[in-house]
């Protein structure tokens, strides 16, 4: 009997996968359960991704000031992947080979804020994430295929403080980048900053990205005012064309910000028609800057606006259908919705309040639908695609749940019932993220709320405290709180992907691998010398290298070049040299390069790092580097 | 005794029937098929090697599951134990076997054509003596690659052989070993045989 229900468990299980295609809801799982039972319907059970289950979405946030991207599953939080983009990770010998030193440059340290996702049609295609660089005004794209970085753009020239990035159009045709900080331009030309109103400038930036590779280069320019540019978002739909960007020190003050830069009631939110920009840069309407064709926005009419927000406004969001932009201004308790079919109108009949150094104010009244009292410190918006929008307030700690345009009479009258649910967050929320929010089509169902404290709320490990993402379901009429989990520093912003947008490959297939010094069998392997370079083409597999040996003089300049033969997935190899800082991660099919001057003497072991076998100890060789001297008097 | 002689010389004489001579026709499509199609397939699942290791054994090649990857896999941990890679090159019966397979047809085409019961029991006979021999080849491979280990190998372990028709475990593979679709319509071959003879039993010689 035992025997028989043990060979029917299998089927069964299979038919139930046959029953339902795609993920098992978590909690929902009869393998490995390993004995708990929770409560259906908990957090517990909808937070809960049985082993051996899989989550249902994956959700990729920016490390901030750690310069790298962390991959995590949805529901379960868990942490699953770091993806090196802006500093050296050791653990994929990111930053060690030459290959990713030359994508790194001089640079050790990036900060990571607002990831984006590539786009078709206003939906992401799950093809590549754009992430910018705050510190080095660099912007970088991750292959979603491999889950590497690709290519990091920068720094970018006339653009100082990439924070208002990375926004990705409709067709993922640019990436939006805009400047936090003003310089004198171009880069590296010195003025007093007393002279800031006067010498200092900002560039909104569209990084072009090729449609079928992916690769990025500088698209246009608009130089600006020294506004410093905060979060920006694109159009869709409607507005499909046209991109927008908050602004904080329309004062333009140069010291003690936090008061000089805090003056104005209202600060202005720069509204783009980056295909009139486009346009601009294809009729030569431009001068070129540092090597780039900028355009001046005073001299090419329609490519720029500005609209006043509420005091200090961090976030402006597009809502899914196109039509609603909400901004916030952190010093005001309201998020402004504005409507972009007014703002449209209020172009055309030129209802401008002013202009400022040749560009067009819109009135704030002839855009406004409706400011809505949200709560303390707002800052993002985000949407769940059924009529409903999520904004972060960091005053407060909390997440406010509120109901987008349009509104009834009665709504109208007292914007205060147009604001559904709030819920306590733990502590000072910064962005919030849900899935697909930025497209025609968002997923719902979650939001996970990135918060800047955690104190009190973990395990203590001293002064040094991780950061709090909080998960929460928005499914029911009252947003509830279901998990929290703590990272490294510091997501800023996130993207949440259906696990199934992608489907990444876990080996590089052989056929693919075009590097010039592969090679895939021991009999083409060997070193070679060219004067005081030896090129050593070496294998990796199951469980030896090949050559195992590598013999160099002193002075000797020794390039080498791994290849790891194997295509079976998981199976990744790494070679350590002891001693001579060489650290190389090649996964299944890969070829990877370091070269190294050898100034030591003597005999060095390497040894596979990434253990790979039941012989993984054994994979090991020596690089026996002989006295200069000893050469001499052979 | 003597009658016995004189039914079997009789019923050697006798000709085909339509419908044996349609099954013989069938039996030759069987057999051209079989050559083409995979005869055999050898699986190898541990608890890392969930979905399996698959080998597909053709007439005429030896095709490694995955794209050809489980091949290259599965020769990778042999050379743990110490066994020779499994190299096409290696299988001389693939050069001879897609040819033996065509005689079959050949010979049930003939018997189709020539109509005489004395032909259908040559091709039984002969064909009986092949699947021996083959089935007797192939054990014998499987003998010698589980038993000839390179002493010098990481691994040592007790020489074995792996199982023709079934499953084992070894180390910490199950292996299994069961007929592809090439394989059974290579037994269908004998059945259709024993159906020709069957349908002309009482036809007139």
């Amino acid at each position: 009997m035992k025997l028989i229900s043990s060979l029917l468990a299998p089927a069964v299980a299979a038919a139930a996968l046959v029953a339902l295609p795609g993920c098992n809801p978590p909690g929902k799982s009869g393998a490995g359960d390993a004995g708990k039972s929770v409560a259906a319907n908990s957090a517990a059970a909808r937070t809960w991704v049985a082993p051996g289950q899989k989550d249902e979405f994956y959700l990729f946030y920016s490390g901030g000031h750690s310069g790298q991207v962390y991959v995590a599953g949805l529901p379960s939080m868990r942490h699953l992947a770091t993806i090196p983009v802006f500093g050296r990770y050791p653990g994929t010998g990111y930053g060690y080979d030459e290959a990713s030193k030359a994508m790194l440059g001089d640079y050790t340290w990036g900060d990571v804020h607002h990831p984006g996702l590539s786009k078709k049609d206003g939906l992401y295609d799950g093809r590549w994430l754009f992430v910018n660089d705050n510190a080095n005004n660099r912007i970088a794209r991750i292959d979603l295929r491999d889950f590497k970085t690709k290519q990091i753009l920068g720094p970018i020239p006339n653009s100082m403080g990439n924070h208002g990035s990375s926004f990705v159009t409709d067709n993922t045709e640019y990436v939006l980048v805009a400047t936090r900080f003003s310089v004198p331009l171009p880069k590296g030309r010195y003025a007093d900053p007393a002279n800031y109103e006067k010498e200092f400038n900002g560039m909104v930036s569209g990084i072009k990205v090729d449609p079928t590779s992916g690769t990025m280069k500088v698209g246009w320019q608009i130089i600006t005012p020294p506004f410093d540019w905060d979060l920006g978002s694109t159009g869709k739909g409607p507005s499909e064309g046209w991109a927008f960007w908050t602004s904080y020190n329309t004062e333009m003050a140069h010291d003690n910000l936090e008061a000089n830069a805090s003056q104005k009631d209202r600060d202005y939110a720069a509204i783009v028609n980056w295909k009139a920009a486009e346009a601009a840069v294809n009729a030569g309407q431009t001068t070129m800057l540092d090597g780039v064709a900028v355009i001046d926005p005073a001299k090419t009419p329609g490519v720029l606006y500005y609209l006043p927000v509420p005091k200090s406004p961090h976030g402006i969001d597009v809502d899914p259908t196109g039509r609603w932009v909400v901004a916030a201004g952190k010093l005001q308790p309201v998020a402004s919705v504005f409507d972009f079919e007014k703002l449209q109108a209020a172009i055309a009949k030129k209802d401008f309040e002013s202009e400022f150094r040749g560009v067009p104010v819109i009135r704030y009244d002839a855009a406004l639908e409706g400011e809505v009292p949200v709560g303390l410190g707002p800052l993002h918006t985000q949407y769940d695609g059924a009529g409903n929008a999520y904004t972060s307030l960091f005053i407060e700690s909390a997440v406010a749940k509120w109901k987008m345009p349009p509104w009834s009479a009665d709504e109208r009258a007292d914007l205060n019932k147009v604001v559904l649910d709030k819920i306590a967050v733990h502590y000072n929320i910064g962005h919030l993220v849900v899935g697909g929010s930025d497209t025609k089509k968002p997923y719902g169902k979650y939001l996970v709320a990135m918060n800047k404290l955690s104190k009190g709320r973990h395990l203590s490990v001293g002064p040094s405290q991780p950061e709090d993402s909080e998960l929460i379901d928005i499914t029911g009429k009252k947003m509830e709180l279901i998990y929290e989990a703590f990272t490294e520093p510091e997501p800023h912003f996130a993207q949440i992907l259906k696990a199934d947008a992608i489907s990444p490959i876990e080996v590089y297939p052989k056929a693919e691998n075009d590097d010039p010094n592969a090679v895939w069998d021991a009999k083409d392997t060997g070193a070679t010398r060219r004067g005081n370079v030896v090129e050593v083409k070496m294998i990796a597999i199951r469980s030896h290298f090949t050559p195992d040996r590598i013999d160099v003089n002193e002075g000797d300049e020794l390039v080498l070049h791994v290849t790891n033969v194997e295509q079976t997935p998981d199976m990744i190899h790494g070679l350590g040299i002891v001693e001579q800082n060489v650290n190389l991660v090649i996964d299944p099919g890969e070829t990877k390069t370091v070269r190294i001057k050898m100034t030591k003497t003597g005999v060095f072991p390497f040894y596979c790092t990434n253990f790979c076998s039941a012989l993984h100890q054994e994979m090991q060789g020596y690089l026996a580097v002989k006295p200069a001297v000893a050469v001499a008097t052979q | 005794m003597k009658t016995f002689f004189l039914r079997e010389s009789l019923f050697l004489r006798r000709s085909l029937s339509l419908r044996s001579r349609l099954l013989l026709l069938l039996a030759a499509v069987t057999v051209v098929a079989a050559a083409f199609l995979p005869l055999w397939q050898i699986r190898l699942v541990a608890p890392q090697y969930e979905e399996g290791l698959s080998l597909h054994i053709y007439t005429h090649k030896l095709v490694g599951g995955n794209h050809g990857q489980d091949l290259h896999e599965i020769n990778m941990l042999n050379h743990y134990i110490g066994m020779k890679p499994l190299v096409e090159e290696d299988f001389i019966e693939m050069r001879w076997m897609p040819f033996a397979f065509g005689i079959f047809a050949l010979l049930a085409l003939r018997a189709a054509v020539v109509g005489r019961m004395l032909s259908l029991i040559d091709l039984g006979a002969l064909f009986t003596y092949f699947t021996f021999f083959s089935l007797g080849s192939f054990y014998y491979r499987l003998y010698t690659y589980g038993h000839e280990l390179n002493p010098h190998a990481p691994m040592t372990i007790k020489p074995f052989t792996p199982i023709l028709l079934g499953s084992q475990q070894i180390a910490n593979f199950v292996q299994t070993s069961l007929p592809q679709t090439g394989g059974v319509l290579f037994t269908l071959f004998p059945i259709l045989i024993a159906g020709a003879i069957w349908f002309s039993r009482h036809e007139e010689p």
